[in-house]
């Protein structure tokens, strides 16, 4: 085989692997996530399908394909079609700049566990980041319904207050490892990770991720109870599932970020490298269904209150001390 | 209220709210879970559950409902249905009984308003079928062998005057007085 159809074979075999064991553990994450939240309502949760309940994300699947794809008059064909996968395909997209594991010695080439070292990983993530919105923007807004636009309209208000300092948060991580490159930033934090030098970063990071992944205590755009279902009132069938998962991925995709901006990224002692990135990242995603387990929802004016008053300043304060201190040094 | 400014913010008490918080969700992730599984585990209902409904007979195995569509009266659904009739000495009853199940709310009023103690609550809740036509109950289904809650009750050992036995032969009842006896 030569050496570019080789190259082409592996990247394929990488994008296969992403994808499969990404969306695999997006459905299996919604399980844990009704399991986890079982348990802490002491209740057992879905425990029939298959052994404690383990084939249920299978038995959504079916269920969710083989519902009525219903589309409500007066919507938007074609937005109200396309918005489901503009929100979950950025968010499987992120993943090809993360780090999962350590580069392998494959047929004598160094392979890195990444899809797609690019040098600019960082603003590749902020920027699809900021294209996922588009999604729930346009999907609420081509819904035709008062609800969905509310909750579209909150998405946006949501995005661009947590957008600002989620990108600062991370302006921090940058200057210490001096690159955008994600292989480089896990590279720096061989030693010692970024969450000691960078607590504050790290938790105004947090707090943006879990805007970013509308979960509880940010999950204004959907807050059923307020706007019935948000943005995604209006869908039905897997276009409602593709939203579901899509913010499942995105989960899994930011505690994935966050390891590799904070957390040393597959570095660890003992375990291998591909399981450090995993407990890592599913240590995230439990905090994240932990944290709706206990928190209500923030008010739509506490949030851009949180967003724009009190994480943009604290992380620019943050950029500045950091700075100052590398000057020093 | 004026809304707190960033300086007064309580960010130290929030924190540790927020802590307090998870801390009790942490607990609870290992404390038993209260479900009860059902088809496996079976919890007996309280004696007067309020559930299917019955019509029961009065200890000396007649029916005890005499159709007086107090019970269909009472049924803020509209789900108990009926057609009153008389048999040869005088006792009514109902030609047909119909409680529509998928309808019944199980509130319990017709048990309430029943001057025999005929229609009763019983505590089986699992009325469940795959037609809902099958929810309809008739008489014949509604009908049990037994008393209920009452057995010693028989409607007509206290009323139902000149119907099972002659005037002034039921119970704690006295002869019927002559009122042209009295006559000075």
């Amino acid at each position: 085989m030569s050496p570019i159809a080789l190259d082409i074979a592996i990247h394929l075999a990488k994008i296969a692997l992403i994808f499969f064991v990404v969306l695999t553990l997006a459905a299996y994450l919604v399980f844990a996530e009704r399991r986890i939240l079982a348990w802490i309502q002491d209740r057992k949760g879905p425990n029939r399908v298959g052994p404690f309940g383990l084939l249920q994300p299978l038995a959504d699947l079916i269920k969710l394909l083989t519902k009525e794809d219903f589309r409500p008059a007066g919507a938007d064909k074609w937005l109200f079609y396309l918005a489901p996968a503009m929100a979950a395909i950025p968010a499987i997209l992120t993943f090809a700049v993360i780090p999962f594991g350590a580069p392998l010695q494959l047929f004598g080439r160094e392979v890195p566990l990444q899809v797609a070292d690019l040098n600019v990983g960082l603003l590749f993530f902020l920027a699809l980041s900021s294209i996922a919105v588009y999604g729930v923007a346009l999907g609420g807004w081509a819904s035709n319904s008062k609800y969905a636009l509310l909750g579209s309209i909150r998405g946006l208000a949501q995005l661009i207050s947590y957008e600002l300092s989620m990108g600062l948060s991370l302006v921090p991580t940058v200057m210490l490892a001096g690159s955008l490159r994600l292989s480089d930033i896990v590279g720096a934090q061989e030693g010692i990770w970024f969450i000691v030098y960078q607590p504050l970063a790290f938790a105004i990071f947090l707090i943006s991720i879990a805007a970013e992944c509308k979960r509880i205590p940010f999950d204004i755009p959907e807050a059923e109870g307020e706007l019935v279902a948000g943005f995604h009132t209006e869908y039905s069938g897997m276009r409602f599932g593709l939203f579901f998962v899509g913010e499942y991925i995105n989960i899994i995709v930011l505690g994935g970020l966050a390891t590799t901006f904070f957390l040393g990224g597959w570095h660890g002692p003992w375990l291998p490298p591909f399981a450090w990135f995993s407990v890592k990242t599913l240590a995230f995603a439990f905090f994240f269904i932990w944290m709706r387990g206990t928190l209500p929802r923030l008010r739509y004016d506490q949030l851009m209150h949180l967003g724009w008053k009190v994480l943009t300043p604290l992380a620019l304060v943050n950029i500045l001390v950091t700075g100052w201190i590398l000057m020093l040094r | 209220m004026p809304r707190p400014s960033v300086a007064t913010m309580p960010i130290i008490t929030d924190f540790k709210a927020i802590a307090t918080g998870l801390f009790v969700t942490w607990k609870h992730i290992f404390r038993r879970s209260v479900t009860v599984e059902y088809p496996e585990v079976k919890r007996t209902p309280a004696p007067r559950y309020r559930a299917r409904i019955v019509l029961t007979r009065d200890p000396d195995g007649g029916e005890r409902c005499v159709a007086c569509y107090l019970c269909s009266a009472a049924c803020p659904v509209d789900c108990i249905s009926m057609e009153a009739a008389e048999d040869g000495n005088g006792r009514r009853y109902a030609r047909w009984f119909r409680i529509n199940f998928s309808r019944c709310i199980f509130c319990g009023l017709c048990a309430e308003a029943c001057p025999t103690l005929a229609i009763q609550m019983t505590p089986d809740y699992e009325i469940c079928e795959r037609d809902i036509m099958e929810l309809v109950y008739e008489k014949e289904d509604l009908l049990i062998d037994g008393c209920g809650k009452d057995p010693a009750y028989n409607f007509y050992r206290h009323a139902g005057i000149g119907v099972a036995q002659p005037r002034g032969a039921g119970e704690r009842e006295e002869e019927p007085v002559d009122a042209r006896g009295l006559m000075p």
